[in-house]
This record gives structure tokens, sequence and C-alpha cells, in this order.
């Protein structure tokens, strides 16, 4: 590991949601440090940017609202990379349920021009949770040495289909994104903090990439 | 393809892994997170922890154990056991598990699964139900605070009723746990699990049974379930992971060879 990985400022944005701590355990676990902060100043000077979630996008982005941070993240120009809802709160809106039974569509961040959709599971179980394969992925910094064909862990009844944006493809009833990149934004649907040693390697990747 | 799971099952009480025959005299397994990180690296595609004793005692329990957890593995996880309200949920999820597993507080109060549905989303409410035949009625029924053979007690609910009220409510997963033949080692429910699968649209978790490999290949061709789940045959060494998915992968079982 070079000295200027170790010096490198990496940030997990509290966006208030609940997997942060396993975010950070999972930079630790490949030998390097990341803060988790909503501080806009510290989140502005950071070399990579890591926006995780979990949950639902009407909650995280009402977080965000709240911690002012929607123009912070959205004029960041360095990598960023989301997880799961993270992911989902990259692109402009999300479809969303609750229990209730009520359907809303959620602002996002708008950082790629895409929308989050009710998954279309063609009559498969939902959620789709469990370990899943990649069917395509692009050539991509975060994506080195990552094959069609690797598994990665999945949870969510929402998705982005595929797109201009989409950068892997998984298949669970219908082909949607894995992963959506545009510019220094990059984000996967899937977990790469419970993702085994795949997952470990996309962390890697993000943090080791050029900005 | 989504893979089958396999899930051992790590049941804890006072901090210590520990193993019953249908759910009595418990024995020590070992400490908990060097068997976790060993289940994670052997190839388990998640781990459930149970704490026995919690939702029977009705005491706080110390789970600083789950952030020792979540920081070593690398599998998704799930805690089970004493979680009553979405403060104790909230608590579970901040230390690092991926899910948190309810089943007598939900027998209790049926809107606590869609209060921790709407708040954390339904991905990580999962209703574990402990389901026991009764011979002479011919009917499944559900049973509460089984952790203490005390307290065990049945309910009103039937066991497939159960199922479809916890999916209207906001289940993300159910474990469906075949009291019969937990701990036996005689293979997986079958029968029941394919009646649960058939009412059934959220991803179903089979419990309690599993003996040889051949039960995994049996439970996952026979009653389509999306995991199996077992403890003292992974515990004690006599089914290794790794063998496990190989012989499935051979069966044309979709599994993750890690």
């Amino acid at each position: 590991m070079t000295s200027e990985l170790n010096s490198q400022l990496n940030v997990i944005v509290d966006t208030g949601c609940a997997n942060l701590s396993s975010v950070k355990f999972a930079v630790e676990r490949i030998g390097l440090k990341a803060l988790i902060t909503d501080d806009i100043d510290i989140i502005k000077s950071a070399d990579k940017v890591i926006l995780p979630g979990v949950g639902n996008a009407k909650h995280a982005m009402a977080n965000i609202h709240q911690k002012n941070l929607a123009p912070t993240i959205q004029s960041l120009t360095q990598p960023v990379l989301g997880f799961c809802l993270g992911m989902q709160l990259m692109t402009e809106s999300s479809h969303e349920g609750n229990f209730s039974g009520e359907l809303e569509i959620i602002d996002c961040l708008n950082l790629i021009p895409t929308q989050v959709k009710p998954l279309q599971a063609a009559g498969l179980r939902l959620p789709h949770m469990g370990w899943n394969t990649l069917t395509s992925v692009i050539d991509h910094p975060v994506f080195q040495d990552i094959s069609k064909g690797d598994y990665f862990y999945f949870v969510h009844s929402f998705a982005v289909p595929v797109g201009e944006f989409t950068a892997a493809v998984c298949e669970y009833g219908t082909e949607f994104s894995a992963a959506i990149a545009k510019d220094n934004f990059i984000g996967c649907q899937f977990h790469p903090e419970r993702s085994g040693n795949a997952g470990s390697k996309i962390i890697k990747n993000f943090l080791e990439m050029k900005a | 393809m989504l893979a089958k799971r396999i899930i051992p099952c790590l049941d804890v009480k006072d901090g210590k892994v520990v193993k019953g025959v249908k759910f009595r005299n418990h024995e020590i397994i070992g400490d908990i997170v060097p068997l976790a990180e060993q289940y994670a690296k052997a190839g388990a595609d998640e781990l459930v922890f149970y704490d026995i004793t919690a939702s029977a005692d009705g005491r706080v329990v110390d789970k600083s154990w789950v952030t020792r957890i979540a920081q070593v593995i690398d599998i998704p996880f799930c805690v089970a056991g004493g979680i009553k309200t979405e403060a104790d949920a909230q608590q579970i999820l901040k230390m690092g598990a991926d899910k948190i597993s309810i089943n007598s507080p939900a027998l209790m109060d049926p809107t606590l699964i869609s209060r921790l549905a709407d708040q954390f989303g339904q991905q990580c409410v999962v209703v574990g139900i402990d389901s026991f035949f009764n011979e002479e009625t011919g009917e499944y029924q559900v049973y509460q605070f089984t952790g203490d053979e005390s307290r065990t007690q049945k309910t009103s609910w039937t066991t497939f009723e159960w199922i479809k009220k916890v999916q209207e409510l906001g289940a993300g997963e159910i474990v469906l746990n075949c009291m019969n033949q937990d701990g036996v080692r005689k293979g997986y429910d079958i029968k029941q699990l394919e009646q649960a699968r058939a009412v059934c649209n959220v991803p179903l978790i089979a419990s309690g049974g599993a003996g040889e490999m051949d039960h995994f290949s049996d439970v996952f061709q026979q009653a389509d379930v999306d995991g199996a789940l077992a403890a003292s045959v992974f515990h004690k060494g006599i089914i290794p992971i790794s063998d496990l998915k190989e012989m499935l992968k051979q069966n044309k079982v979709e599994i993750r060879i890690c």
C-alpha cells in the first residue's frame, strides 16, 4: 500500500441510513480508512466519496435535505461511489411504495439522469434478495478484474432499467442496471460491502483509482 | 441467475454459540466472532445469529458482538431475538447487521412488521416462524417464546395463514422453522415447505432438520426454497460447506462457488 493511498481522505457521507458502519468496516478490511461525516467542508475536500444507503429513498432524501447536503454532493468533482440505495439516490427520481399502500415518486440528487422504477421481475419473488451474477460489465476502473459471472449480493425491489448510463447488468426476471455511471459518479445496486472478495475488489479499485 | 443460499445459523446464548436438540439442553459450540469469520471464509452465503434467550427473558441483552461480527465478515448477516421495537431494530442495524428477524414480538403486535418495513425497508425485515405439526388436528400451528421451554406456547395462528399475514404487513423474507424436525437431522420438512412456498411470494428460508447433504438438494429441488438454514451439521463439521456447494452444483442447483 502506497503512502499516497494511506494519506488519501476517504469519506462516507452520513445519510442517516443504517449501513454506515458496515461500509466503514469494509474499507478497513482492505487496509484503508474512511471517515463517516455530514460535514460539508470535509466532504468537499475528500479525495474519494462513498454514498451509502439502505432502506427507503424518502427517508434518506429527507435526511440529506435536513443536513443541507444535496448542493454539496451535486457539486462534487472527485470520484463518488454509491452503494444500493446510495446508487438510487444518484438518479433523478425514485418510485417507492410503503406498507400503508401508497406509491410515491421521490426526487433524488439527479447526478445521473435516469430513474428508479419498480423491478419488473416477471412473477419472480420480490425483494430480489441474494447472490446474483453480472450478465455484462463495462470497462471502467472501478470494475477492473471484475467479470461477468461474478456473484454480488443484491437486496432490492426497485431498480434502474438498462439504459444509456448502465455500467453493469444483472438479470432477475428482466435485465436491470447492476451499476450506473456518469462522469465522476458511479453507483452499484448490489452491496459491495457484503459481496465477499468481489465486493472488496470494487471498493479497493475505487479507492485506488486515479481521480 | 440468483443463487440458492446456504445459511449457517448460530444460536447465541450469553454471548456464546450454542445448540440444543429440539430447543432443549443447550451445549456451547464456541465463540461467536471466530465462528462467523470461519463460516464466511468457508463459503456461507449469509449468517443468522439468533439470540435464543432474549425473547423469552424480556431483558436487555448485550449486543456488542454485532459490531464485532460486522467488522470481520464480508457477507450479509441477520440478527434475531429480542427485537421488539423500532429502536431495538435501529440499534442492531446501526451496529452493522443487514437484517433483523422478529418472531414472538410480531405475534404479539403484528403492526410491528409494517412499522419496521416502513422505517428501514422491507428488505431488512425477516419474520421467523416456529411451526409445529399437530398430529391430532392435522394442522401446522405457530408457536411463540420457543427460546424458553417453560414459556413456549401455541398461538391462535395456523402456519400458512400467518405466512400470508406477515407478507401483507411487509415481511421481506420468511424463515420457517419446522419444530418437529429441529435438531434431529432427518431432513427438512419438504411437505410443509412446499405448502408454505405456495403461499409465500417473498424469499422463503427452510429451517430445521438438515442432517445430510442430500437434504439440501431435496429442499431446493422439491420445495423451491430460496435458502436453507442449518446449525449442527455445520458446527459439528458433519457437512463441510465447500463439499455441500460442489454437490449442489453437480445436481444443477444454482449456487455460488467461492
